[in-house]
Parts: structure tokens; C-alpha cells; sequence
């Protein structure tokens, strides 16, 4: 069975694209037919994160409009086999997601792949509102800052009513990712802790990633950072993510670098 | 001085459990007002229809404010009433 899965947060900046990236590359080197969708139309970046900018052809307003089929628009992915990417447009406005045309193509897209994984743009307008409309699930990134944490609230009382699962009486099944997280200042009191986070929240904890260069290095270079750094910090914490997404148990913990006694002594001299 | 020493003699005040705090006290008002027409807006509306009942005034004078507390909340009606309030108040009468 196809699912559904928006990656969301009200607030910008917070990593969606970067994670919608990540976790599609993780599940799709699982074996998992993927695709990612890319719904901040106008200001569409998931192409560029995923290093395929030069390939786009058609969009997903083409495809919702008619103009092109979705096979024509569809993006495969250079590294994976298993990883497809739907680009947003660049040109149009927002207002070309109509909900019909966005229904009829996640509908065919739930026909061809295991998983549709939809990147919200930022804010609460119609963007954001058709990246969820037709979620089975939704993972709310969060930062460990009070603005974020604020949207991402919204965001879930968004899910809780304006989804069609909702609508229906059914449930969109929620997560929070914490991003950009970093243990020590967290232990300092300078930073919301996940469990003030999880209990302001009311949702449940599908991972944690720390804040690591390995994330500006991988959109530097247009590769998911599971990929580009797969010993990495975060790159494991995506990978246990999208474990956990597949219904695996995995032990909660906040990856850190592996470094050597040379690799310390240096930062601590350079800091 | 270095600012670890600065901050061990301040009494080193961390600032994530504020933010704990503030977030649970906004949220919980947030969530109360989804779905809920604009209070203020309706408040303003009301009280305008009253008073107009009796005097002449102009919308653009009527300001409503909340100021929210942690145990009691104020609310705040600034009304201007034009200075020939009275005389239309006779003329009524």
C-alpha cells in the first residue's frame, strides 16, 4: 500500500527540503519505490538538493494542468534506482494547485510508487494546505526555538482539520523530527530539550538530527546527505528515521561525530 | 574576566526553561482560539452597536485592547465621545 507522507513545519528554514531529501534517499536505498514531490511552486529548491536543476523539464503544475504526463515530468534519480523526483514550477504562482488536479496526481502517483513524500513550502497558505491535503502521515520538522515550535503547533491543528483523512474522521499519523539539534547546549539550559519539546507538542518522536556541517556540504554538492556522508552524524539519524517510518523499532539517540583525539584537539584549538 | 566566569557570578540563569514556560502559556491560549471568531472583533462590533444606541460616534474612535496576564486579563475599551454628547443625550429624552 502506497503512503503518503508530507514533510511540514509552518515555519521556514527549518530543513524541510533537506530532510524530504534525506528520507527519500533512505527509504529508497531500502528497496522502496519513491518519489519526491516538491510544492513550494515558485521558489522550488528540492531539485537543487537533490543535484537534478539541469533535468527539469515539466513540473507538477504541467502535470496538473494537463500539459505534460506525468511520466514526462517524473525526474529519476542518478544514484538510487529505486528515486524519482516530481519538480515544483518555477514560473507559475501557487494558485495553480487547483485540489482536484493535485488529487488526481497523487492518486496516480500512489498507483506507481511505495511512497510519495510531499515538501511543504513554508506558511500556512495554499501550498502548504495541498502538500497535506492528501497525507496518510505527516513529520513536522522542528527546530529546538520557540518560533518554531509555536508553527509547528499550528501546523499539527492544520493536520488534525484540514486533511482530508480529518475531514473523513480519520487520523493523519504525526511525527516530529527535531532538527539542528545540539546536545551540549541543550544540557547547558540554552536550548528546548526534546522532552520539553515532545511534551509542549503532544506528538510523538520520530528522530533527531544534530546540527552538523555535513547538511550545508550535501546541498553544496546537490546529494541527499545520507548519501554524501552516510557514516555521518545526521545521515544516521535520517537513516534510523526512516527505519522507524517503516514501523522498525530503533533505539532513540542523538548520533554524534565520530572523531579522533587529533580531530578534538584541533577543533578545540581552532574554536 | 571570561564570560564563563561572568556568567558562574550572575547566577547563570538558563534561558530554555523560560522558553518552555512562554511556549506553554501562548500554545495553550492559541489552541483554545482555533476555530473561534476574532474575539476582539466581535467585542469591538457589540460595543459599538451599544453605545451608538445613545450617542453619535465616530467607528474610527473606538479602540479595543487586551492586555494579557498570567492570572487575570484586562480588557480595554477607549471610547471618544464628541463634546456635544449631552445635548444629544437630552434630545433623546
Amino acid at each position: 500500500m502506497a503512503k503518503v507522507l508530507v514533510v511540514t513545519s509552518g515555519k521556514g528554514g527549518v530543513g524541510k527540503t533537506t530532510t524530504t531529501a534525506a528520507l527519500g534517499a533512505a527509504l529508497a536505498q531500502r528497496g522502496d519505490k519513491v518519489v519526491v514531490v516538491d510544492f513550494d511552486v515558485g521558489l522550488r529548491n528540492l531539485d537543487l538538493v537533490m543535484g537534478a536543476e539541469r533535468r527539469v523539464v515539466f513540473d507538477l503544475i504541467n502535470v496538473v494542468q494537463g500539459v505534460a504526463k506525468l511520466p514526462q515530468a517524473l525526474i529519476k534519480d542518478k544514484r538510487l534506482e529505486n528515486l524519482w523526483l516530481l519538480p515544483a514550477s518555477q514560473t507559475r504562482d501557487k494558485d495553480a494547485l487547483t485540489e482536484e488536479g493535485v488529487g488526481k496526481v497523487i492518486d496516480e502517483l500512489r498507483a506507481r510508487f511505495d511512497w510519495v513524500i510531499c515538501d511543504s513550502p513554508a506558511g500556512i497558505e495554499r501550498g502548504a494546505s495541498m502538500a497535506m491535503r492528501f497525507a496518510d502521515e505527516a513529520v513536522i520538522v522542528t527546530n529546538p526555538e520557540v518560533s518554531s515550535v509555536r508553527d509547528s503547533d499550528r501546523i499539527i491543528g492544520m493536520l488534525d482539520s484540514k486533511t482530508v483523512r480529518a475531514e473523513k474522521g480519520e487520523r493523519v499519523e504525526k511525527h516530529i523530527l527535531i532538527t539542528r539539534y545540539d546536545p551540549s547546549r541543550a544540557a547547558r539550559g540554552e536550548m528546548l530539550t526534546i522532552e520539553d519539546i515532545l511534551e509542549i507538542l503532544a506528538t510523538p518522536l520520530l528522530g533527531i538530527i544534530p546540527e552538523s556541517q555535513d547538511v550545508l556540504r550535501a546541498s553544496n554538492v546537490g546529494t541527499p546527505v545520507t548519501l554524501s556522508n552516510a557514516d555521518g552524524a545526521p545521515a544516521r539519524a535520517y537513516i534510523d528515521a526512516a527505519r522507524r517510518l517503516c514501523g522498525e523499532t530503533v533505539a532513540m539517540q542523538v548520533p554524534t561525530e565520530r572523531k579522533g583525539f587529533m580531530d578534538r584537539l584541533l577543533r578545540r584549538r581552532a574554536a | 574576566m571570561s564570560m564563563g566566569l561572568l556568567r558562574l557570578l550572575r547566577g547563570n540563569k538558563a534561558s530554555a526553561p523560560v522558553a518552555r514556560e512562554r511556549l506553554q502559556i501562548l500554545l495553550a491560549h492559541e489552541r483554545g482560539m482555533r476555530g473561534q471568531p476574532d474575539l476582539l472583533g466581535v467585542l469591538r462590533e457589540e460595543i459599538l452597536a451599544v453605545v451608538s444606541r445613545h450617542v453619535t460616534l465616530d467607528p474610527t474612535k473606538v479602540i479595543v485592547r487586551l492586555e494579557r496576564g498570567d492570572e487575570v486579563s484586562t480588557l480595554e475599551v477607549d471610547i471618544e465621545v464628541p463634546n456635544d454628547f449631552e445635548r444629544k443625550k437630552v434630545a433623546v429624552a
